[in-house]
């Protein structure tokens, strides 16, 4: 993963920052260009709720390459408080004892790295809240 | 808009096809479907294909399939929608023929996914999904659809053997399918009791990592007329949808919208609806899949896809046969090439020609095919003119 690609994305991984349209209210995670919902073009910079609950998940057995050393993994939909939905991990968590609609909580964490002298990624995991 | 008729179609044996390189792949096929049709000269030709650069390292596959097809200087197209960019080529090449831009156009998809190792494979793959917002976190294929099916189980009660079932019925009929990668029976418990990969998708859930292509020629009713080689077969509904491309970002985790969307525009072509088709080929890139597709298509209410396989609802003797040609869980799913094979076990099962797996009387088919989770779909009606 090339550094700019990285660089771009910072303010939502490590700022939580979404666009909220001034018009209709939809919350943008990642920020776009056009409201999917009512078509304006006018956002206000806002932070996702930082809790939430788990809508689904699955434990990830046989991974990506960048992520084979992890295996196995919990990966869920969350649901956050303000009604935007992202997909992470969860982490420090009992894997068997996982369940739809259990309360997590947004943590800053590394996520993977670049290769063996690579950039250090970091970003945005769920732990229980 | 002309009628658009399928008059040649072509399939290798698909598998682990080490000693073929992705170009020979698409002319064999290619070759199969032009002499299938009996013409050596075409208009144009698309390619579809999801991922030769990460998985094989070459681009450009237009030309370089024209070139090695002996057919240049023919405008070649090659169309990228993840998993449907066989469907979407297709509908490509189904618009180029109806709009009287070219009489006779071929159409093929291929991939070629075994050069490289597991965790290439499986991150290519994942390139279908949101990279920054889905890939990044570390999610699969296999994982997205795991939390949908647990979503869909959840929800409606689905359960772990009705998931199972689906992979039980596309392995019996892709024993009849001489074409198939794996051509072999299995059980429940042969299902239930192998490897997990995401739960709870187990290996036997999942379709697996094929090298193949498939072919058509599609041209005229008038050529095809002419030709006279094969009972006629058209292209009566064309249809193609878009979603969010990140799973979470649909508000229902359990409902294929584009699915739902591209069959109505097909089937409002077709002036028919998804019901009155005879036999189904559907996007069972994993055992869920294929549930959800039979919601989106309306076959079964919403949440029912789980029971109505086990009843045997779509099974080679049912109401509704789905993937009568084994699936993408048994015939193999060389991503780019499944939209395109989904027609040529169509208009082979319309011709009669389908010999073990043949549904019997079959006239109207319909293929769907689908990108990622869902991101994209088409929808194709065939039918035969009796």
């Amino acid at each position: 993963m090339i550094t700019a690609r990285y660089w771009r994305e910072m303010p939502q991984r490590y700022r939580y920052e979404a666009g909220k349209c001034v018009k209709c209210g939809y919350v943008a995670f990642p920020p776009r260009l056009i409201c999917p919902v009512c078509k304006a073009r006018e956002f206000q910079t806002v932070t996702l709720a930082n809790t939430g609950k788990i809508e689904t998940f699955t434990v990830i057995r046989v991974a990506p390459s960048d992520f084979e050393d992890e295996v196995p993994y919990a990966m869920a939909v969350i649901k956050l408080d303000d009604g935007v939905q992202v997909t992470a991990q969860v982490v420090d968590v009992d894997l068997d004892e996982l369940k739809i609609g259990d309360r997590v909580r947004i943590e800053f964490r590394r996520i993977s790295q670049d290769g063996e002298a690579g950039v250090i990624f970091y970003g945005y995991k769920f732990v229980p809240a | 808009m002309r009628d658009v008729a399928v008059i040649g179609i072509g399939m290798n044996k698909w598998g682990e096809l080490w000693p073929s390189r992705i170009r020979d792949l698409y002319v064999e096929a290619a070759l199969l479907a032009l002499d299938d049709a009996g013409v050596d000269k075409i208009d144009s030709m698309y390619v579809g294909c999801m991922s030769s650069g990460l998985l094989v390292g070459q681009e450009h596959l237009g030309a370089l399939m024209a070139d090695y097809l002996g057919q240049a200087p023919v405008p070649a197209t090659r169309v990228e929608s993840a998993c449907a960019s066989g469907g979407v080529a297709l509908r490509q090449g189904f618009i180029e023929v109806a709009s009287g831009m070219s009489d006779v156009v071929l159409v093929g998809g291929v991939e070629k996914m075994t050069d490289i190792d597991g965790g290439s494979t499986t991150y290519a793959l994942a390139t279908a999904a949101d990279q920054e917002y889905e890939g990044f976190h570390g999610v699969t294929f296999p994982g997205l659809y795991a939390m949908m099916a647990r979503a869909h189980m959840a929800r409606y009660g689905t359960t772990r053997e009705q998931l199972a079932q689906v992979a039980v019925k596309n392995h019996e009929n892709g024993a009849k399918n001489p074409r198939a990668q794996f051509p072999f029976t299995t059980t429940l418990e042969g299902v239930m009791t192998s490897t997990m990969v995401a739960d709870p998708l187990r290996l036997m859930d999942c379709s697996p990592v094929t090298d193949g292509a498939a072919a058509v020629v599609l041209s005229t009713v008038e050529m095809a007329k002419k030709l006279k080689r094969h009972p006629l077969v058209k292209i009566t509904g064309s249809g193609q949808a878009s979603a969010s491309i990140a799973l979470h970002a649909r508000a229902d985790l359990t409902w294929l919208g584009s699915t739902e969307a591209a069959a109505k525009t097909a089937c409002k072509m077709a002036r028919c609806t998804p019901r009155e088709a005879d036999l189904f080929e559907v996007h069972d890139c994993f055992t869920i899949a294929e549930i959800m597709v039979l919601e989106a298509l309306g076959l079964v209410e919403k949440g029912k896809g789980g029971p109505a396989t086990a009843a045997g609802l779509t099974a080679l003797g049912g109401e509704f046969p789905v993937n009568a040609s084994g699936g993408l869980k048994a015939k193999g799913h060389p991503v780019g090439a499944t939209g395109v094979a989904q027609i040529v076990e169509l208009a082979e099962q319309l011709r009669g020609d389908a010999g073990a797996r043949q549904v019997k009387g079959a006239k109207r088919g319909l293929a769907q095919n689908m990108g990622g989770t869902g991101a994209s779909a088409t929808v194709h009606i065939l039918e035969v003119e009796s």
